[in-house]
């Protein structure tokens, strides 16, 4: 300790003395100034982090969150108290050349343990008092709890006293007995009175905790309920990606991003809403891959990007029709690029015949516009199945050839072994124009464009290149594109741009600088290398694609333009490229198991499976508010061929049930269990041939009539809800306030009012007075208070993630991994588990008295890969209504089938795997799975049941054991079915593909090793892709390197659709549609300042980067980072055309509702647009409005439904319903908003 | 020479997403409890923003951190030691809560709870500290994504610092547009100016690691640390009255994990490792007298640990074999000194941080994209480093005292192994005048892409275990008697005060546990309120259950 050495030291020398004075006793180390203190050991001081680091265990679980994480984490665990989670890194490696999975997680999974023992945890199960009272004032009276809930329901003064007091608190405890009594008495009475189809069950996304979606979704499936969609009606479904692959959606896992080189983020801010897989978007950036992000505003993403194109809200396909355009001048008229054309010959439709018909509609010139493809059958061939074989032109030879692969191979014995891509030696010509065996003769055809900004339609004249074969006049659908996109090439007639700055022309990259505010500059220099890249690499250039494109009305037909960028440069289906759809895509990669018990196909089929969208959109009456026709949206071209032109929407949806398109429940006007009584009936006394064609005739003569057509009639409504794993009155409810007032008829902020002068529908009949309260029950589950859970008549206290067993997968990744339970669940919680099977014991009881054996008349429509979507060629609309005689079930109507329900025996059937797994097998896209022998072992394994209906049969009565069902019944997990899958499928194909899987057999995961560690799952015909050797799954590999066909029309990648209303409509090809007026279509105030209080802008509802849709939103430690309550993020410019600053009150308002929040004003913000995060709910800190004097709403409260009428077509090959695959979406994004500033001072 | 060993950590921004899942498993894993609800030993701060607490870099104020005196030595900012010895009573300069925020929670119950009334229930904000009604003005992370930065971004210290130059060069516009994120922990200075304030000598810096701690017990909450640290990573704790900090998780590092905010890091963008220093030049590389120059001198402290003379100092100093193992695979080494790519946050306060950041890149401002470029010209691909939209000044106000050069120089380097990379990887012949473009060969290119873009677990986190065998005395020995007048009453230091109240941590350890999940009930209704965690399932104590009357009555 000598004196500090001259020069550098610490203050000066007195201090110094003095400091060493000072601690002369002291024990410590110190640096020879006296500035640093080292001190090792004694270190008490430091207990107290090393206490509370200590734990007694750790266990694997996850969050059944819906979001696409599927994220496995460590729960850490102190004296039997859930303490904190980590996130686990043990993921298995994908290669040493590659970052890898781990760390998954968020902030938000990183706050779930809060929720534990949280103050908004529902501990107990809760009945309304009001109802309650009633109910056991009933049933002590009657002693019958079925009858109790018929006199209460019964009863209107009753019944609508308990409605009105929905969301107003007064929940009381009832014990788990009395809330199940009531649940089950309610479903007794709806089945028997107006049945089961009245009864409904919404719980989305099976991937997030398969056993918890798949235990509830079978009971409702036992007793004839109604599951309603949630990937289209979250408007998550890019309803294109059937449109275009047949597929429902199948994305690159994000490991595969690291193969990309060249990676455009368009409408997807990975960041927040891929949180876990941003990292990979990061990092390869460092492998020298470029990033271009398109989005409004500066998003999260930009961060990342070399360039950043600020695309104008809603424009996007217009910045991607003039790439297109770029893309097509440079690589397909300006020169040849080899690899672009073989690849587009072989996987896509643009070789295809396209038959040129004249307009006839009226006060045109005439002219030719596209129609159907030319089929087999055009040409003479006589089968059924030609009229499904499209034909191609023979570069060689000039004659037409019908190439394998198109679905008039798929179902047909003369199409085993050639549903195959395999051209044998053909060259399908790309272009009429100088293609062999006639002179070149052009047409001009007339095409329709919408390119102002109201949406109105105007045509384009362009001519294209023909032929004559077998007497029709024909071009290919690369002629078409070429016009369509304005890419002019010499001697054809026609308005063609004058060039790239031409900018009055459309698709021309000047044309949609003036749209999107992207430079044209900037658009050219962007396609020439997305084109350029996919050229060197080999198509790994990779477009990121999410709800900022998708969830707009017309999000499909942007998504075609900005897949057509993917398609023409070779990107699909390859490792590194291609389309990443990000949004909702969550994959349940077990998904025959789960799929197959979770519709109880093992017991009955077919299940009940609904559009969510039309059924909300008629139930909750917002197709009473909806004042537009579909005439508003017809392509200037359209005719009146099709008898749709101008209908309402209602008429539209009607419609689409009645010719078998599309579902609708309740089916009838009459209980469904009466229906297939008196069908039986009639075989029997021998008036009708079958039950089906009984039904046909019933509905052809009145007998019988469609629920849809008169849909406010009180037997006619929806009567029993139950939600669990989802908020959907908080959430996911577009235009929640009609829920509120229509559906469950309690109070709202609807200010709109019906608008007498508004298109009234032809076929659904109209009440003068509107329904209010239309649900008997509201049920929910859930482990914390939501908006949902305020408004139900029963909430039953769920298990948190964290207390309970079940699987998680994603496409994210390639694992699935379980949820164990860390701590069993608390206070009163039970498992959804638990939940449903004393939920189905009690109404099997009741069932004694009340129901019995009964059998059901259901109704479903024509299903994608099934031979169904084979019954209406051509893409007609054929009405059996207009034709004066009944329909043909199956083909111009829905299917109807007689199904027989013991209701007695729901709870034994709903704890084993039924017969029919053995007898039927499973069957996913159209392979069926054998499975007499994975009877076997799983009965082995998980024991049999004995006694009751399911003697004997394997057993599933406990969570774990039906993950373990899950995973045995399913290829991705079990390599022996993976294997005889691919054996089944190649028969149809004629190509090998078992290989994929062979090596596998051996390979059954368990749900034990998915409790160890995640497990990569296996290539399986249930997917598009290969993960074979330890590749990174990209979809549609299977397709492009095995020929194995797309389930499309054409076997093939769709640029053009040929149905009837795809023509209507103006989308045979892809195209700019501009974001919908609503000032044209509702009278909504037009877009800006209007110089008062109050500026009218576009309401965008992204996500959240604090909540995961509405959950986490009222996690304190969220609400702690952000702004503690519900935000309007708003431009500079905007705010100060209303005087506002950042953090002031402000009512977002127009005829659906009012969101009251405040304001976050960001200069990263573009003008005319603000940003109120999806699912921000009226639980924390929502004052009263200024607007409505109620309480603020969700973010949903000022949107609605608006269903665009190309989403109901069916019947028609890919164009066909699937449940959850095909069908309309609930778009939100096209909605405006009046900003008002308010009071500063608020009321709750 | 004294060898030291410190425990370090860079932080790749270039990758931070700006999730804050760090902030969420720190607090979670440490500061839940009471007395901490305002405590974020990790945060994330948006920038350009003020930070947390705000404008915690403007040192006029706050006065943190070590300035050098006229004789050109060291001295804290607050004063000379004498002088504030002789202030020790006044208050210290030091952020209000109101600078960080006013912690709040929610009337959660209600919504269970309500009665029937006319409207759905809602739940209010409360505040944490005075348990009323309350208005949430600001929060640990107000401005995150610029939120509110058009009208308040001016207050951001650095921002004002860069505009002193040129009014130019930030402008808050939609079309200039730039953010990025700053994590930040406790930086573990070498030179911490915390412990230096510190009239207790309650702070103290493991000379085996290097972390910088607060021993609990010595601990009298003067709270000078708040005041002495510039970076405003000692906190107060409100319910003990004593200061805590980021403890770079040593009860995981010392067995061979990582912190909590590292292994959580979903960027994948923390590094931890070791670095070898001389802690004898400590104080001359503090006293550089340009700002300027303190990152090189910082940079010349890190001895080579592959050195055989630094090797052999460092055995005779007492670290163990494979502590210097370690420090020879340390990633932070690589990415700090090798490849110099991480830079020190502030060098001008003189403390020698030791959590590196490499500079994040940004997108190019449409000024240069809109011009025509050749798509496949590796100089345009990526853009130009002078036109990227965060402007390099601010960058460089925040690591290296300003001189843009060496940022320019870490940016040159990260878009050359973009650009090198590319060729790789579409299968092209590589050209190696792009390394040397930037002082690297092809080799240390290829390694720092590794590093920085695969970042293997085992790579990104080499953290050697503590030696247990010295760590002699980890336990709380012969403490329960240390208590103010018991017989073994610890020693009053060098100054005799008697204000704070030392308890033991393990009394201190079950309160505050038992205080844990501050949000289980709004302040000022604690009564009967009961911690699940601390309930050993016996019993029914008072709250833990709801009173057994009839629930539908």
């Amino acid at each position: 300790m000598a004196a500090p050495a001259p020069g550098p030291g610490v203050d000066g020398p007195a201090s110094a003395a003095l400091l060493k004075a000072g601690r002369f006793f002291s024990r410590w180390d110190e640096s020879d100034d006296g500035r640093v203190v080292f001190r090792e050991g004694g270190r008490q001081g430091d207990v107290f982090y090393r206490d509370r680091w200590s734990h007694d265990k750790v266990v694997r679980s996850t969050h059944g969150v819906n979001c696409t994480g599927s994220c496995s984490w460590k729960v850490y665990v102190k004296d039997g108290i859930i303490t904190w989670e980590t996130q686990q890194t043990d993921y298995p490696s994908v290669g040493p050349d590659r970052p890898e999975y781990e760390p998954r997680g968020c902030p938000r999974g990183a706050a779930f343990s809060w929720y534990t023992y949280s103050p908004t945890r529902v501990r107990y199960p809760y009945v309304r008092g009001v109802l309650l009272e009633m109910y056991r004032e009933a049933r002590r009276r009657l002693g019958d709890p079925v009858l109790a809930w018929a006199e209460i329901t019964g009863d209107d003064e009753k019944r609508r006293r308990y409605q009105r007091a929905r969301g107003k608190g007064g929940l009381v405890r009832a014990s788990w007995d009395e809330a199940i009594e009531i649940a089950a008495a309610a479903h007794v009475h709806t089945i028997k009175e107006y049945g089961p189809d009245r009864c409904a069950g919404f719980s989305p996304i099976p991937a997030m905790s398969m056993v918890s979606h798949a235990v509830g979704t079978r009971f409702m499936q036992l007793i004839g309920g109604v599951m309603t969609s949630f990937y289209d009606w979250y408007a998550d479904l890019p309803v294109a990606s059937p449109q275009v692959f047949g597929d429902q959606t199948d994305v690159p896992e994000s490991g595969d991003w690291w193969d990309a080189t060249y990676l455009m983020m368009w409408g997807s801010n990975v960041p927040v809403t891929r949180t876990p897989d941003a990292h990979w978007m990061a990092e390869v950036r460092y492998r020298g891959t470029k990033v271009v992000t398109v989005s409004p505003d500066y998003a999260d993403n930009t961060k990342f990007a070399d360039e950043w194109l600020p695309a104008q809200a809603g424009t996007d396909a217009a910045l991607a029709m003039a790439m297109g355009h770029v893309v097509l001048k440079e690589h397909f008229v300006d020169k040849t690029t080899p690899f672009f054309a073989d690849y587009i010959r072989t996987y896509t439709d643009l070789p295809m015949l396209i038959r040129l018909e004249p307009h006839d509609g009226d006060g045109d010139s005439g002219g030719l516009v596209p129609g159907k493809f030319l089929t087999a059958a055009d040409l003479g061939h006589a089968a059924d199945e030609d009229a499904w074989k499209t034909v191609v032109l023979d570069e060689g030879t000039g004659e037409p050839v019908v190439p394998n692969g198109s679905i008039g191979f798929r179902y047909a014995e003369s199409g085993k072994g050639r549903w195959n891509l395999d051209l044998d030696g053909v060259t399908p010509a790309l272009t009429m124009a100088g293609a062999p065996g006639a002179e070149d003769e052009v047409v001009e055809v007339l095409l329709p464009a919408f390119t102002a900004p109201d949406g109105s339609g105007d045509v384009l004249r362009r001519g294209v290149p023909v032929r004559r074969v077998g007497g029709h006049l024909v071009t290919t659908v690369l002629d078409l594109m070429l016009a369509q996109y304005g890419v002019q090439r010499a001697g054809l007639p026609g308005e063609w741009p004058t060039g790239y700055d031409d900018a009055a022309t459309p698709y021309t990259p000047a044309w949609q600088a003036e749209i999107t505010s992207v430079p044209a500059e900037q658009c050219i220099r962007i396609a020439r290398e997305f084109a350029t890249n996919a050229e060197e690499s080999g198509g790994r250039s990779v477009i990121i694609l999410g709800a900022g494109v998708c969830q707009w009305f017309h999000g499909d037909a942007t998504y075609r333009a900005i897949l057509a960028l993917l398609i023409l440069t070779g990107c699909m289906g390859r490792n590194g490229g291609g389309w990443a759809h990000y949004v909702g895509q969550e994959k349940c990669r077990p998904v025959t198991g789960w799929i197959s018990l979770a519709n109880a196909l093992d017991w009955s089929r077919p299940p009940r499976t609904m559009i969510g969208t039309a059924y909300w959109y008629m139930h909750t009456g917002q197709w009473r508010n909806d004042g537009y026709s579909t005439a508003s949206l017809a392509s200037p071209l359209s005719t009146t061929r099709a008898d749709e032109n101008g209908q309402h929407t209602a008429d539209a949806i009607a419609l689409s049930a009645r010719i078998g398109w599309m579902p609708f429940y309740p089916q009838f006007d009459v209980n469904p269990l009466q229906v297939a009584e008196d069908a039986v009936a009639a075989v029997n006394a021998g008036t009708a041939p079958d039950a089906a064609t009984y039904v046909a005739e019933a509905l052809h003569d009145g007998r019988l009539t469609a629920a849809i057509e008169d849909v406010d009639a009180p037997r006619n409504w929806p009567r029993t809800l139950v939600l669990w794993r989802s908020n959907l009155m908080g959430s996911s409810a577009k235009g929640n306030e009609y829920f509120l007032k229509h559906l469950l008829g309690t109070h709202s902020n609807v200010m709109g009012t019906e608008n007498p002068a508004a298109p009234r529908p032809e076929h659904v009949r109209w009440h003068d007075e509107a329904p209010e309260g239309k649900l008997d029950l509201l049920l929910s589950a859930d482990f914390r208070m939501t908006s949902t859970t305020l408004l139900s008549d029963v909430v039953l206290p769920a298990a948190t993630w964290y207390e309970k067993h079940d699987l998680s997968s994603t496409d994210m990744h390639p694992f699935v991994h379980a949820f164990t339970p860390a701590i069993d669940p608390p206070w009163e919680a039970k498992t959804d588990f638990d939940a449903f099977h004393l939920l189905a014991r009690k109404l099997s009881d009741l069932a004694r008295t009340h129901l019995g054996t009964r059998r059901d008349l259901v109704s479903v429509p024509l299903q994608h890969d099934t031979p169904g979507e084979t019954a209406q060629p051509g893409g007609r609309v054929t009405d059996w209504r207009s034709s004066g005689r009944p329909g043909t079930p199956g083909r111009t109507m829905p299917v109807f089938t007689v199904v027989e329900r013991d209701y007695t025996a729901i709870a034994d059937k709903l704890a084993a795997v039924g017969p029919l797994a053995d007898t039927l097998g499973f069957t996913v896209k159209n392979v069926t799975y054998r499975l007499e022998e994975q009877t076997i072992r799983l009965a082995r394994s998980n024991g049999v049941m004995l006694g009751g209906a399911a003697d004997g049969r394997p057993a599933i009565d406990t969570d774990e054991k039906l993950a373990q069902a899950i995973l045995t019944y399913s290829g991705t997990t079990n390599g022996e079915l993976a294997v005889q899958g691919f054996r089944t499928l190649e028969e149809r194909v004629g190509k090998p593909l078992a290989d994929l899987a062979e090596g596998s057999e051996e390979r059954r995961i368990s749900f034990a090793d998915t409790q160890t560690a995640p497990v990569p799952v296996i290539t399986s015909p249930e997917w598009s892709g290969s993960e074979t050797g330890g590749r990174r799954y990209a979809p549609f590999t299977v397709n492009i390197e095995r020929l194995k066909p797309f389930h499309t029309l054409t076997g093939r990648m769709h640029f053009y659709l040929d149905h009837d209303w795809m023509l209507e409509y103006g989308e045979a090809l892809p195209i700019y549609r501009p974001p919908l007026d609503l000032h044209r279509l509702f009278g909504e105030p037009r877009l800006g300042p209007d110089g008062s209080s109050q500026v009218t802008v576009r309401y965008l509802t992204p996500h959240s980067k604090w909540s995961i849709h509405s959950e986490y939103q009222d996690n304190l430690l969220m609400l702690s980072l952000s702004r503690g309550g519900p935000v309007v993020w708003m431009s500079p410019a905007d705010a100060g055309a209303i005087d506002v600053s950042d953090n002031d009150w402000v009512e977002c308002v127009n005829a659906n509702g009012v969101f009251v929040g405040r304001a976050i004003v960001s200069h990263r913000m573009p003008a005319g647009v603000v940003y109120v995060y999806h699912a921000q709910e009226r639980t924390i800190d929502v004052p009263k409005s200024e607007a409505t004097g109620r309480r603020g709403g969700i973010h949903n409260s000022v949107t609605r439904l608006l269903v665009k009428p190309t989403h109901l077509i069916g019947g028609y090959a890919q164009l066909s319903y699937t449940f959850n695959y095909f069908g309309p979406t609930g778009n939100q994004r096209d909605m405006v908003s009046t900003i008002r500033k308010r009071s500063q001072e608020v009321t709750y | 020479m004294r060898v030291l060993a410190q425990l370090a950590m860079v932080m790749n921004l270039d990758k931070c997403i700006g999730c804050h899942t760090c902030s969420v498993t720190c607090k979670q894993a440490w500061t839940n409890r009471a007395g901490t609800e305002y405590v974020w030993f990790n945060n994330v701060e948006t920038r350009p923003g003020q930070g947390y607490p705000r404008r915690y870099e403007d040192q006029d104020r706050w006065r943190g951190g070590w300035t050098l005196n006229k004789r050109g030595n060291l001295e804290l900012r607050t004063g000379g030691r004498l002088r504030r010895l002789l202030g020790i009573f006044a208050s210290p300069v030091q952020p209000e809560l109101a600078d960080y925020y006013e912690p709040w929670t929610y009337d959660y119950r209600t919504l269970t709870e309500a009665p029937l009334g006319d409207d759905f229930p809602v739940a209010r904000p409360k505040s944490l500290i005075t348990g009323e009604d309350t208005k949430v003005t600001w929060s640990a992370n107000w401005d995150d994504n610029l939120g509110g930065t058009s009208q308040l971004g001016h207050l951001d210290p650095v921002v004002e610092k860069v505009r002193r130059e040129s009014e130019e060069k930030i402008r808050f516009e939609f079309e200039r547009t730039f953010m990025f994120y700053l994590p930040r922990i406790c930086e573990h200075c070498l030179n911490p100016s915390c412990m230096a304030s510190c009239p207790s000598g309650a702070i103290y810096k493991r000379s085996e690691d290097g972390i910088v701690l607060v021993d609990q017990d010595r601990c009298r909450g003067w709270r000078q640390c708040v005041t002495g640290c510039p970076y405003k990573k000692i906190y107060f704790n409100h319910r003990s009255g004593k200061a805590e900090k980021c403890t770079f998780c040593y009860p995981r590092v010392e067995v061979g994990l990582p912190t909590v905010c590292s292994e959580t890091c979903v960027g994948r963008l923390r590094y931890l490792g070791l670095f070898l220093y001389d802690a004898d030049a400590v104080t001359a590389a503090a006293s550089t007298p340009d700002p300027q120059d303190l990152y090189e001198a910082q940079l010349d402290l890190m001895l080579d640990p592959s050195d055989p003379a630094v090797v052999a100092a460092a055995r005779a100093d007492g670290i163990p074999d494979d502590w210097i193992d370690a420090a020879r695979r340390s990633p932070v080494y690589a990415l700090a000194k090798t490849y110099r790519v991480a830079l020190p946050l502030h060098p001008e306060y003189r403390t020698m941080p030791m959590v590196w950041y490499v500079p994040p890149l940004s997108p190019v401002v449409d000024l240069l994209s809109s011009q025509g470029h050749d798509a496949e010209d590796r100089a345009t691909l990526f853009g130009a480093i002078e036109a990227l939209r965060i402007p390099v000044e601010y960058l460089a106000e925040l690591f290296t005292a300003g001189r843009t050069s060496t940022v320019t120089a870490v940016l040159r380097k990260l878009a050359a192994m973009r650009a090198y990379m590319r060729d790789v990887t579409l299968g092209r012949d590589p050209d190696p005048s792009i390394p040397a473009s930037v002082g690297m060969t092809e080799e240390s290119l290829y390694e720092m892409y590794r590093l920085m873009a695969i970042a293997k677990y085992d790579e990104r986190y080499v953290i050697p275990t503590a030696h247990a065998e010295q760590a002699h005395d980890l336990e709380e020995i012969g403490c329960a008697l240390d208590v103010e007048d018991g017989p073994g009453m610890y020693e009053s230091g060098p100054f005799g005060e008697a204000s704070g109240r030392p308890v033991p941590v393990a009394v201190e350890t079950f309160h505050a546990l038992r205080q844990r999940q501050t949000s289980d009930a709004p302040p000022g209704d604690l009564h009967g309120r009961v911690n699940l965690l601390n309930w050993d399932g016996n019993g029914r104590p008072e709250g833990l259950f709801p009173p057994p009357k009839d629930a539908a009555s």
